[in-house]
């Protein structure tokens, strides 16, 4: 029963995280993180 | 033979994701980070995406900067992201694909007097990690933001060391400009990196074992991902030797997929009995003694 469970989570969690993913596509996140991603992040070097 | 003994070993898929993680290597020398299409998508690892070399986003900044900022309280894409891989292959991202990881493995075999942290500090210590992800990466970042409703990334502000590491040391060699801002800041980021390396010198992976809040999210995923780990218990003899050459002091005996484990196969090349196995499980996993998983 336990074994069953954890098949059913993981496949459940990779279903999940498609979905996840395409969610946040649509919410166009992606370009929040590619904004941040492509200017030096100051804070993160330790100067901002 | 020895050079596919050489491919497979875990330095060099450690070095070889790193390489990957970082192919700008052309920014290194111009001291100007990548601004590809490729940022879109979080690498596995912690891996600083102000590097020059970074051609990926870091998983915990790209939540921060979702959360951070004023468009979204939640990030369903970088979580999604986080949730895939930690799904499919659980804490082997921290053993294998991570560049501060293996700078911190790299350190550790550094020939000196190793430390052995008791259980009775070590233990509690290990749930700091999961205080920093929830205060520096997700409370903090939600909540104590300025006027503007944005908020700084908390973490790589003031914690994380691979930013100082991969990112600040790098763009500040090469940048003038960058070099008249340093400060208070950065001189505590710095004094934060050089406690994390030389600690690691002296004991395995303080950084992924304490303070790591990727290794934090990972290790929820490491009973249920695809990847597993497996005692044969009908094979397994009961000498722990297992249990004595594991860094993380998984107690493999009685929870090989422990989340602590970072799946760095120690263990498995340890037993004599080849009680230890390892692979890909896409089916139900039966008790442990009849799983056949292999690497």
């Amino acid at each position: 029963m336990i074994e069953r469970i954890n098949l059913y989570s993981k496949y459940g969690l990779f279903i999940t995280s498609i979905l996840f993913i395409t969610f946040g596509v649509l919410r166009e996140e992606h370009s929040v993180v590619l904004k941040k991603a492509i200017n030096i992040c100051f804070e993160c070097i330790g100067l901002g | 033979m020895e050079i596919i003994n050489l491919i497979k070993s875990r330095p060099f898929i450690q070095a070889l994701a790193a390489i990957i993680a970082n192919a700008n290597i052309k920014g290194f020398f111009t001291g100007k980070i990548w601004r590809g299409k490729s940022k879109l998508v979080c690498v596995p690892g912690l891996n600083c995406y102000s590097c020059p070399g970074a051609i990926g986003s870091c998983p915990i900044g790209a939540l921060q900067a979702v959360i951070g900022g004023n468009k979204h309280n939640f990030s369903f894409y970088v979580i999604g992201i986080i949730i895939f891989f930690g799904v499919t292959l659980g804490r082997l991202i921290c053993g294998f694909l991570c560049m501060f990881g293996f700078i911190q493995d790299l350190l550790y075999k550094i020939k000196v007097p190793k430390l052995k942290i008791p259980p009775k500090v070590d233990v509690p210590m290990r749930w700091l990690k999961y205080i920093v992800l929830l205060v520096a990466v997700i409370v903090l970042p939600k909540f104590l933001v300025n006027q503007f409703g944005i908020a700084p990334p908390y973490f790589c502000q003031w914690i994380c060391p691979a930013g100082t590491l991969e990112g600040g040391i790098p763009l500040i060699m090469k940048n003038e400009g960058l070099r008249s801002m340093l400060g208070f800041l950065f001189n505590w980021k710095m004094g934060v990196l050089i406690f994390i390396m030389l600690t690691s010198v002296f004991t395995y992976r303080p950084f992924c074992k304490y303070i790591c809040p990727l290794g934090a999210i990972y290790s929820f995923f490491n009973g249920l991902s695809f990847y597993q780990m497996n005692v044969a218990k009908e094979i397994c003899n009961g000498c722990k030797i297992c249990e004595r050459k594991c860094n993380m002091n998984v107690e493999i005996t009685k929870n090989i997929n422990s989340p602590e484990c970072i799946r760095c196969g120690e263990c498995k090349k340890a037993c004599k009995k080849g009680a230890i196995t390892s692979g890909f499980c896409l089916k139900s996993r039966k008790p442990d003694s009849e799983f056949q998983g292999q690497m």
